[in-house]
């Protein structure tokens, strides 16, 4: 999978997301602290809300809707109406840039 | 006049056509309007503490400890009766907002002071946790969509009796009671099964045994003792002391309209002193909460602030809602088809479904 030049550092503050969408799919992209950044699927695996909205809270990112949440580091589902995990995409920061690895 | 309408005019079941109908039409799982707020005040209005919950948590803990220690000391004399009148309504109306807003996850900052709050509180409304935290879900995802969402409270025509006569829980705890010995007995309805996973359903079942037991058990209780004291502590309460949930949490959405994607018109926001406002937990700021559910309750009066641009004028009392509410539902005997359109400000938003930050 390329290597996708998803936005600059300081986009994200830190303990947040932004909404990353590309070909077709939406992604979310978290700053915990530092260059500490992750990616996962956007959408909420229970009833497809924007993650984006959402509040991260250490490394749990809080579904805006009805707070199921995920473990951004593994995609786990770890509250209710959560279910089922999200998929995560490898991130790294170079050049004070966010590069998501996604299809 | 027709105080009671059956069968209703739409189905309003979960499994039955309604279900098909709102998601042919786009109404299941979809986009709705939200006012926008800037991203940091968002956060800032999000942010999760212990404290307030905590403190208010406490008050609540006292005074029904307070009141019901009362009630059993003068078990036996008139002077009982305003003790248990405090009890009643902080043991079934103050804990449908605890519980609310512990389902919701976002009362305490504490993941597990949510969860015991939560599971407390749906004891004492006779509510399975695990099965009312999903139909309160999907009441989020799609608010007063016939066939989808499973709290409306206000069908049309409206069965009027049945909603007073459950302002003391006459229909509704016997109905609780007998939802928690489906589930205890292992059985769950094919409306709550609509609502929950296969992998949560064992919960249901647990969580319903727990219950039904916890009820046989004060029912002995009170029969070996033969004293209704036992049942007017844990049980009882439930129907006599839920009257102001009821005056409090039905103007949330009764008499507005079904089917559209916008909180602002589907959904209520009634102001209310101090007092109610603890008892409920801001839940009177509806239209915010459902357009932010994630914000704490301690935070809706500064949601309030940042949106009340866009919202319709809120109802200034309770007296003035139910003024407006009890002409339309009474209207809505002969013509179902009637709903109290709110009047939006000159410039409020309208509804886009997609909106996006960023495109690579």
């Amino acid at each position: 999978m390329p290597w996708i030049d998803a936005c600059a550092l300081v986009d994200i503050e830190e303990e947040d997301l932004v909404r990353l969408d590309h070909e077709g799919r939406t992604y979310a992209v978290y700053r915990i602290s530092g260059e500490e950044v992750y990616c996962t699927d956007g959408l909420c695996t229970h009833e497809r809300v924007h993650l984006a909205d959402g509040l991260v809270i250490d490394h749990t990112i809080e579904c805006p809707k009805h707070n199921g949440q995920f473990d951004v580091r593994t995609g786990t589902a770890i509250r209710s109406p959560a279910c089922e995990a999200l998929s995560t995409y490898p991130a790294r920061v170079a050049d004070g840039r966010v590069h998501v690895e996604i299809p | 006049m027709r105080l009671i309408t059956f069968p209703m005019e739409r189905d309003y079941s979960l499994t039955g056509p309604e279900r098909q109908n709102a998601f042919d039409k786009g109404l299941a799982g979809a986009d709705w309007y939200r006012t926008p707020v800037d991203r940091k005040v968002l956060k800032s209005l999000m942010k999760r503490t212990d404290w307030p919950a905590t403190r208010d948590i406490a008050i609540w803990v006292v005074v029904l400890v307070g009141s019901g220690a009362g009630g059993i000391l003068l078990w036996g004399s008139w002077w009982a009766l305003p003790f248990f009148f405090v009890y009643g309504v902080f043991y079934a109306s103050a804990a449908d907002s605890r519980w609310h807003e512990c389902g919701h996850g976002t009362a305490f900052k504490t993941r597990w002071k949510n969860d015991a709050v939560h599971e407390f509180a749906s004891f004492l409304l006779m509510r399975n946790s695990v099965v009312w935290r999903w139909s309160h879900a999907r009441h989020h995802t799609d608010t007063i969509i016939v066939g989808r969402d499973p709290e409306i409270a206000g069908m049309r025509p409206p069965q009027l009796i049945v909603l007073c006569l459950n302002l003391f829980g006459i229909v509704a705890v016997p109905q609780s009671l007998a939802a928690l010995a489906r589930n205890a007995a292992g059985i769950l309805p094919l409306d709550e099964a609509d609502l929950i996973p296969e992998s949560e359903r064992v919960k249901a079942i647990r969580v319903g045994r727990i219950h039904i037991a916890i009820y046989v058990l004060v029912a002995l209780v009170s029969l070996w003792t033969w004293s209704l004291l036992p049942l007017m502590i844990i049980g009882l309460p439930r129907a006599y002391g839920i009257w102001l949930l009821l005056v409090m949490g039905l103007p949330q959405h009764l008499g507005l309209a079904e089917d559209v994607l916008d909180y602002r018109i589907n959904s209520r926001t009634v102001l209310m002193n101090p007092i109610l406002r603890f008892i409920y937990w801001n839940m009177n700021y509806h239209i915010e909460h459902h357009m932010y559910p994630m914000v704490p309750y301690h935070a809706l009066p500064k949601l309030r602030e940042a949106v009340k641009h866009d919202l319709p004028a809120p109802n200034p009392s309770l007296w003035n809602a139910w003024s407006e509410i009890i002409p339309c539902v009474l209207r809505q005997l002969r013509d179902p088809h009637h709903f109290i359109r709110p009047q939006l400000p000159e410039g409020a938003g309208v509804w886009e479904p997609v909106r996006s930050i960023k495109t690579a």
